[in-house]
């Protein structure tokens, strides 16, 4: 009943085509952003915008940039972590040597130049493939490490490697509350994912689907491989960049090259396949998964009064979130964007099965 | 009609307003100290007593004496895993709990939070790491490296050296090597050892150790290859260990390597045995059960079974500094006490006074059942550290033995340097410097 689409009928090519085709699909999103724009700034506790939102925001935007390279374009990278260390350390430096400067294009501008390590560490994408690739790209990891921790310039002549900014705002409003701060990331957030969807839907995004899903058939119909591939790694390194970015200003202050370890690369890659490759929503599934459930489990045996130690805690979820991890990709290997899907399914025809 | 709505909403502000100052009393005589620690991961060995030790202050503050005039202390743990975005998550669930006093654990926490503290108004203790700069009590309102940080560490070490070789001027043209924990932490030392390079004409080798720090194979064979003097140890952790084993492998004498206080406990030498033999550190402050505070401990918390970690482990290096964090917290919590009233749950801004007024003498000290584990340290405004005294201490094979005099770091070095990095700090921040009046809140 919920889903009963009787009597939505589309009588244009515009009405067919929309993002959300489905009136029930519409009204739950705008309700979604309502409650994301208007309620949650008015009553979400400090703790919940900087230790949950924030940061699940961010990791969000830098899954959905991961996802058009891995999920869309099939190219699979371990260099994330670095793409996002370069927009953090571009934009850093923008700020601080530009006076005057403005957030949002010193953002935009890290975002650039990740664009363009993205780009060069994609070109070995034309010769190689899979997993061979996934090792080229962990070139990048291990570079943008180096680079961070040994080349002072990148740092702005930091004694310990470590920086940070300070007195953040965007059109004369300061950053600084952490409402402000999380309506700022789910703006760009709002924004890049609505950009993110429409790029896939275009023809360039049915090309990447075309490489990913099979490159010599596409190269066959006319698909030129290197543009595919470069423009995917272009645009991924981009949102990857921003969310890096974000990532060193607004969540964390001050960050030293460990923020974007290697870790982080593997974090955002199991992002993408637990919340589903290929899917802008599978992003954010993803990233609410990683980064909400370890928190969550930490304070369950708090909750119930449980009197573990710390380290037995955290342990435990260790394995716990482990198991999970497995258990997800037996039951559905496709995510939990898949399971969304099929949950849609199931309700179109509920209560009336067949 | 106006005046029943009147009424009714001002009967509700004052049901409210006792509710909420119901809820106070209820939770007034007690003091929240939020605990980050990692008791998981490559740095679990050494953070483990380390947090033991904090906690078990605090039980025994509660056993011993009932609290602080009778405000119980009670605490909260929180995993960072030496994470720093970890650490964040932490330090903003504990804040919301009434926190009033934090100690990271961790340098590159402590950067992240140094940004946040002063909005939230909550000052953090870095006993012996963090910002070498945020002594500078006039720019940095709410930190407070007391004790010691890496430049005091780095300028004893020299000093030491120096002393060793029968003079400041025997170190020209000495090859004086730090392996030091690629990150901040390690780095930290690095401006204070080319300063000193500067002036004694040494001649300083940094070898970058990849953090955590397991893999240090290339790092000892630029050892072997420079054949330095002295190895300087800035390492956390699994490197240690690693790095002592390394040095045996590499056949350099572990006589001529110091490490920084923080390399310098028994989880860093244990399982090295023999091979650690010889290795010098600096220490904060001493080891073993004799101090009366351990004992203390021993009797009116882990007889009781309610001790924190194996009972044998009670007194160690890292244990004792735990406690001794806890203990200049809970120091701070009574003084602030004594200016804003005895018996009563001190905010965030009153402990950072007291933090900022600490006068524990040798009175004091021996009152605490701390007679000789540590220095009297005094702060104050300007002066966010205190005092800076460490010793060098030994290893024999089996236990910690002092090497040393007290060893005080170089005012005339560290001074400027503080001032140099606080302005530049100030500058980036566009922060002014704290008014004399300012010093008086």
């Amino acid at each position: 009943m919920l889903y009963r689409e009787n009597g939505q009928f589309k009588a244009t090519y515009r009405a067919d085509q929309q993002i959300f085709p489905i009136r029930q699909d519409r009204i739950a999103l705008i309700a979604l952003l309502l409650i994301a724009f208007v309620l949650v700034p008015l009553s979400a506790p400090e703790y919940l915008f900087r230790a949950i939102l924030i940061p699940f925001l961010i990791l969000s935007l830098a899954a959905l940039g991961l996802n058009i390279l891995v999920g869309y374009c099939g190219q699979i990278s371990l260099g994330t972590g670095a793409f996002m260390a370069v927009g953090a350390y571009a934009a850093y430096n923008f700020q601080v040597r530009i006076e005057g400067m403005p957030l949002i294009a010193s953002l935009l501008l890290g975002g650039a130049c990740s664009t363009v390590v993205g780009v060069l560490f994609g070109i070995p994408s034309l010769r190689i493939k899979g997993l061979y690739l996934a090792v080229a790209t962990l070139a990048a990891q291990f570079f943008v490490d180096w680079a961070a921790l040994r080349l002072k310039w990148v740092t702005n002549g930091s004694d310990s490697g470590s920086v940070s900014v300070a007195g953040l705002q965007v059109f004369g409003f300061s950053l600084q509350s952490p409402a402000a701060k999380y309506l700022f990331c789910l703006a760009i957030v709002a924004l890049f994912a609505l950009l993110a969807k429409n790029l896939v839907r275009s023809a360039i995004g049915r090309e990447w689907m075309a490489m990913r899903d099979m490159d010599v058939a596409a190269a066959v119909i006319g698909i030129r491989p290197v543009y595919a591939k470069l423009t995917a790694f272009a645009v991924s390194a981009f949102i990857v960049g921003v969310a890096g970015a974000l990532w060193g200003f607004i969540h964390l202050g001050a960050w030293e090259p460990a923020a974007f370890n290697i870790d982080r690369s593997f974090q955002l890659l199991f992002m993408v396949i637990i919340g589903g490759l290929g899917s802008i929503m599978g992003a954010f599934l993803g990233a609410a998964f990683i980064v909400l459930l370890p928190i969550l489990l930490d304070q369950i045996p708090l909750w119930f009064g449980i009197p573990i130690s710390t380290a037995t805690a955290s342990h435990l979820t260790s394995m716990i979130f482990g198991a999970l991890i497995v258990f997800f990709l037996i039951v559905e290997p496709h995510g939990l964007a898949r399971l969304w899907s099929t949950a849609k399914e199931k309700l179109r025809l509920w209560p009336f099965p067949h | 009609m106006k005046t029943t709505i009147i009424k009714t909403i001002a009967l509700a502000l004052c049901a409210s307003g006792l509710s909420a100052t119901a809820v106070q009393a209820q939770q007034a005589k007690e003091q929240f100290f939020p605990l980050l620690v990692y008791r998981t991961g490559p740095y679990a060995p050494n953070g483990t007593p380390w947090a033991n030790g904090k906690q078990d202050y605090l039980k025994l503050i509660n056993a011993r004496d009932g609290g602080v005039n009778g405000v119980k202390l009670t605490y909260e743990e929180c995993e960072t895993g030496y994470a720093t975005d970890k650490g964040v998550e932490c330090y903003e669930r504990l804040k919301g709990k009434g926190a009033s006093l934090f100690d990271p654990q961790a340098t590159g926490i402590t950067f992240a939070l140094t940004d946040k503290v002063p909005q939230d108004k909550i000052p953090l203790i870095t006993l012996g790491y963090g910002l070498s700069s945020s002594q500078d009590g006039n720019v940095f309102k709410w930190n407070f490296p007391l004790m010691g940080s890496y430049w005091t560490a780095a300028d004893m070490l020299i000093q030491h050296l120096a002393k060793k070789e029968g003079g400041f001027d025997k170190l020209k043209g000495k090859k004086i090597a730090l392996v030091y924990h690629d990150s901040p932490f390690g780095k930290e030392p690095i401006p204070l050892l080319d300063e000193r390079q500067k002036m004694h004409g040494f001649d300083l080798v940094k070898i970058p150790v990849t953090a955590p720090g397991v893999e240090q194979k290339s790092a000892w064979l630029q050892v072997r290859q420079q054949r330095p003097d002295y190895v300087l140890l800035w390492g956390w952790g699994v490197m240690n260990s690693t790095a002592l084993k390394e040095a045996q492998a590499t056949g350099y004498p572990r006589e001529k390597m110091y490490g920084v206080w923080w390399a310098g406990a028994e989880p860093d030498v244990k399982d090295v045995g023999e091979g650690a033999k010889g290795y010098n550190a600096l220490a904060l402050n001493t080891s073993g059960q004799t101090p009366k505070v351990i004992q203390d401990i021993l009797k009116l918390v882990h007889d009781k079974g309610q001790g924190t970690g194996p009972k044998d482990e009670v007194g160690s290096v890292l244990y004792t500094r735990g406690l001794i964090i806890q203990m200049l917290g809970v120091e701070a919590v009574r003084r602030a006490q004594e200016r804003f009233g005895k018996g009563k749950v001190m905010s965030g801004e009153q402990v950072r006074w007291g933090l900022e007024n600490l006068a524990l003498d040798d009175k004091k000290l021996a009152a605490l059942g701390l007679t000789g584990v540590i220095r009297p340290i005094s702060t104050s405004c300007q002066d966010h550290m205190g005092s800076t005294w460490a010793r060098v201490h030994t290893w024999d094979g089996a236990k910690w033995n002092f090497s040393s005099d007290w060893l005080q770091a170089d005012e005339m070095i560290i001074k400027p340097m503080v001032k140099a990095g606080a302005d530049k700090y100030a500058g980036e921040k566009k922060l002014t410097r704290r008014t004399p009046e300012d010093c008086q809140s």
